[in-house]
């Protein structure tokens, strides 16, 4: 990609390293690497939230019958529930872990955290383009968590809460919903969204016109090749949610009816806003997964990546494309015969530039020379497993088998490999390549390969056995099932307690590193690390390049 | 004791395995009774009085309607302690086009994704094995190979047309219109149970509500059995329609979005308020078939099964009669005696002459 010569005047820039007192420079940063900083203990916060509340989820799902849910509801209404209320409880459950994991974990920690972080440093620039919009940016982002977590505590229709699952589909999230939950949550998506909008455009702005000289658009490594693309994404589909649940909140307070049919509205309509934002969601969470696993793979094999361009504009391929194959999420609605094929059609065209990525990543490491660190193990499980879960893509997105799949457990099943052992295996990635970087610490080797095998084992275990369930006929956002299903739900339950002990893992790395890790060095993975940040101090200095490095 | 057992076993076994010997039978021991009306759930229509009353006034005038008993097995998931390989796959499929999705998805898609997917996981060992760095200390310099970059991008579009051949062709398979004397049936969902309507069957009305299981139960209110079929999917009252025959199936909604799904048949299809959808559906062996609503709709989404009974034509016939309803040949025979004979020329899709 680029070769790099370091600015040596820049490393002993020290007196630019002077830091504001602890108020001013945690709570009204503009500083690009605190507020990543902040993103990802806020990532972290609320992935712990988002993580207990599957855990819930998969206790009450471990065997037939609903044995806590009644239980769980008392405690947050402070009286004894009804049995609706109970169930009403498990319809939160989903929908908060839905929005949490999507909103409050993947996205601040992926593009605000990392983003935020090394975008800068690997670009060259002093710092974002808009430093106090980022700061804005993040503040937001906790305002709606707080309205997310606070509409728990207020009715939402049969009992406390938004139980209207993470796509909030009308009638349901209007008149099938009374109360302020709904709106709350709303709310919570409006504040969320302008924060991703502003820092898109901060990121836009940053990669368009602060490249260090020589930094051309095809030298940038992938990482930012990957937050481009992402933050291209979030300024178009954004603003059609923000269109999308804005009529929501209409047509639940001021009589509008754009989705209700009585008064010529459509609810189908929804669907098709939600999802021209929903579908390219799904590539906001993955995509800049894919630059992270770039910058492993790269790093490890001590080789340049392979195919540098195809993979840049694999990217962005991808990125177009997501945005024309939506209604794949809708498949049962009634649609017509040529719109279903149009839209089965245009949804496997996407397993053609993602292939390109996983073969160019397996071709980078061919002929390499790779030691197996914990980011370079990651990296691996997310090739593999994204590999598994994409395949299953491919077989969700014909329109006729769908008419079996949609709704079941297999698309659960699909989309947490995906996720949960995609977009999280290439947090976890970069989180162990980074850490160094980040905190002047390293983690424990031992602790991190032993938390990525654990994890590993235990996801798997937990979303292999929902296939099962799903071509079984398993529907999906049920709080109780037929014994014919406890077989498999126990088994996944099981997957679940092994994962947490992997996170335990994880957290106990982290205290490590903070009381007993080794000082982290300049460039702790060697030569194969050739990106700007590795040029840096470990921290990198408060201020960073304030003579711009030159790239060859 | 254990023999009269068994006997019972066996008079249900004939029951449910051939149409014919059902109906010459005796009342069936195993037979699900009939709820006393003023006990069932059944909001807002209780039909359950007309019903009884309807099969007590006919039951001399023919053969009387007698629920199905369900199959374990038959229609439903499968226990892994029953037969773990059939609870990790589908349910059988009893429709052509069930079948046929069924060999597209295990016989074309299923082999792809696991031979792709091991694949990629033997270059990987493959690259773990050559080139870690012991076993390769010095990397080299790669970083394009045109040949291989149009191969992993050509084979993929190659596979990928394969795939969206038989893919489309069932597509267009399943958008096949209903044919004009298809029995229509109007599924519709409500918070949180299903209402069947037969509008060409004289109007009838069926409300099916989730059956509770014996401990849940109040005093006196009807219960599930295992003749009604598993938990959480066995119903008060089913959709009754005519096996062999195509239907076409609408769905609507009253309240908030539902989803019609029957997994033994390949089919699903969303209840929208306001949206009449309709597909067609045809049913090949007899039998009783269960499903789930398969949108989000509130509370109790998990409790609002649906339950399909396909009786042979005769049958439905009764059925239709138990219910109050006519069937569609009678009425225009009734109405002009000369009509019928052509009706019953123009029916071959639809022998449902009774």
């Amino acid at each position: 990609m680029t070769t790099i010569a370091a600015n040596p005047a820049d490393h002993h820039a020290h007196d630019a390293d002077h830091k504001p007192a602890f108020f001013a420079r945690w709570f009204m940063s503009t500083n690009h690497k605190d507020i990543g900083t902040l993103y990802l203990i806020f990532a972290i916060f609320a992935g712990i939230i988002g993580g207990a509340i599957s855990g819930m989820m998969r206790v009450e799902l471990a065997e037939p019958g609903v044995q806590y849910l009644g239980q769980w509801a008392s405690w947050l209404s402070g009286s004894e529930a009804t049995w609706d209320e109970a169930l009403h409880m498990w319809n939160v459950l989903i929908t908060a872990h839905g929005l949490i994991m999507v909103f409050f974990m993947v996205m601040p920690a992926i593009i605000g955290g990392f983003g935020n972080w090394f975008v800068p440093l690997m670009i060259g620039a002093p710092d974002m383009a808009f430093p106090r919009m980022n700061n804005v940016s993040y503040w937001l982002t906790v305002v709606a968590f707080i309205m997310l977590l606070g509409s728990t505590f207020v009715p939402g229709g049969t009992g406390l809460g938004a139980g209207t699952g993470w796509t909030v589909y009308a009638p349901l999230s209007t008149s099938g919903s009374v109360g302020p939950a709904v709106d709350m949550a709303i709310f919570s998506l409006h504040l969320a969204g302008a924060a991703s909008i502003l820092g898109a455009v901060n990121f836009i702005t940053t990669i368009f016109n602060m490249r260090a000289p020589g930094m051309t658009l095809h030298k940038m490594p992938l990482f930012v090749w990957s937050v481009l693309v992402t933050a291209f994404l979030l300024l178009l589909a954004l603003p059609v949610l923000a269109a999308a649940i804005t009529m929501l909140l209409t047509d639940r307070n001021f009589g509008t009816g754009f989705f209700d049919a009585a008064q010529g509205g459509d609810p189908i309509l929804y669907q098709h806003l939600f999802w021209f934002f929903g579908h390219p969601e799904v590539y906001i969470m993955i995509l800049p997964g894919f630059g992270i696993i770039s910058q492993i793979v790269s790093t490890f094999s001590r080789k340049p990546v392979f195919g540098y361009l195809g993979m840049a504009y694999a990217m962005v391929a991808i990125g177009v494309v997501g945005f024309v194959v939506w209604a794949h999420h809708m498949f049962t609605i009634g649609m017509t015969a040529n719109v279903k094929i149009y839209f089965t059609a245009a949804t496997m065209v996407i397993a053609v530039p993602t292939g390109i990525k996983i073969f160019s990543w397996i071709a980078t490491m061919w002929g390499g020379s790779i030691s197996f660190k914990t980011p370079m193990l990651w990296a691996m499980g997310f090739i593999f497993m994204f590999t598994v879960g994409g395949v299953t893509g491919v077989v969700l997105a014909n329109g006729g088998l769908d008419d079996a799949y949609h709704d079941t457990y297999y698309v659960v099943a699909h989309f947490h490999y995906v996720l949960s052992l995609g977009a999280v295996f290439s947090l976890f990635a970069g989180f162990y390549y980074w850490f160094g970087k980040m905190s002047g610490r390293m983690l424990n080797e031992f602790l991190g390969q032993l938390h990525f095998w654990i994890f590993f084992i235990g996801v798997n275990v937990l979303f292999f056995p929902m296939h099962f369930l799903g071509n079984n006929g398993m529907p999906r956002r049920i709080p109780d099932y037929n014994s014919a299903y406890a077989y498999w739900n126990e088994i996944a339950s099981y997957g679940y307690a092994i994962m947490a002990v992997g996170v335990l893992i994880f957290f106990i790395n982290i205290a490590w590193a903070f009381i007993a890790g080794r000082k982290a060095e300049d460039n702790y993975w060697g030569e194969g690390a050739t990106t700007l940040e590795w040029t840096l101090s470990s921290p990198p200095p408060f201020h960073q390049f304030e003579t711009l490095p030159e790239i060859k | 004791m254990n023999f009269s057992n068994k006997l019972l076993m066996l008079i249900g076994l004939l029951f449910v395995s051939t149409q014919s010997v059902a109906q010459e039978s005796q009342q069936p021991v195993s037979a699900p009774i009939a709820a006393p009306a003023s006990e069932t759930v059944a909001p807002p229509v209780a039909n359950d009085d007309q019903t009884v009353a309807q099969s007590a006034t006919e039951a001399d005038s023919g053969p009387e309607y007698v629920p199905m008993d369900a199959v374990e097995g038959f229609g439903m998931p499968t226990s892994a302690e029953d037969d773990i390989i059939a609870s990790m796959d589908f349910q059988d499929q009893k429709s052509d086009l069930g079948q046929e999705a069924y060999r597209i998805n295990n016989y074309i898609l299923l082999p792809i994704i696991t031979v792709i997917s091991l694949f990629v996981l033997a270059l990987l060992f493959w690259v773990i094995v050559r080139y870690r760095r012991k076993a390769n200390p010095v990397p080299s310099k790669t970083t394009h190979n045109t040949l291989v970059e149009i191969l992993w991008t050509g084979i993929p579009i190659l596979i990928l047309i394969g795939i969206s051949v038989p893919s489309i062709g069932l597509l267009a398979k399943q958008f096949e219109p209903a044919p004009q004397n298809a029995v229509t049936v109007k599924a519709v969902g409500y918070q949180w149970y299903w209402g069947f309507e037969y509008p060409d069957h004289g109007g009838i009305e069926i409300i099916a509500n989730m059956l509770k299981e014996e401990s849940d139960a109040a005093e006196g209110e009807r219960f599930r059995t295992d003749a009604d079929g598993p938990a959480l999917l066995a119903t008060d009252n089913r959709m009754v329609v005519p096996v062999g025959v195509p239907i076409r199936l609408q769905t609507t909604a009253a309240d908030v979005i539902h989803s019609f799904a029957i997994p033994s048949l390949w089919f699903k299809l969303d209840a929208v308020p306001g949206r009449l959808n309709e597909k067609a559906l045809t049913i090949n062996e007899p039998g009783v078939y269960f499903g789930q609503c398969s949108e989000l709709c509130g509370a109790r989404h998990g409790f609002m099964p649906i339950a399909i009974e396909a009786l042979p034509p005769a049958e439905f016939a009764n059925w239709v009669k138990s219910q109050g309803g006519t069937m569609p040949n009678e009425a225009i025979a009734e109405a002009s005696p000369e009509a019928e004979e052509a009706t019953a020329e123009n029916n071959e899709t639809a022998p449902v002459a009774g």
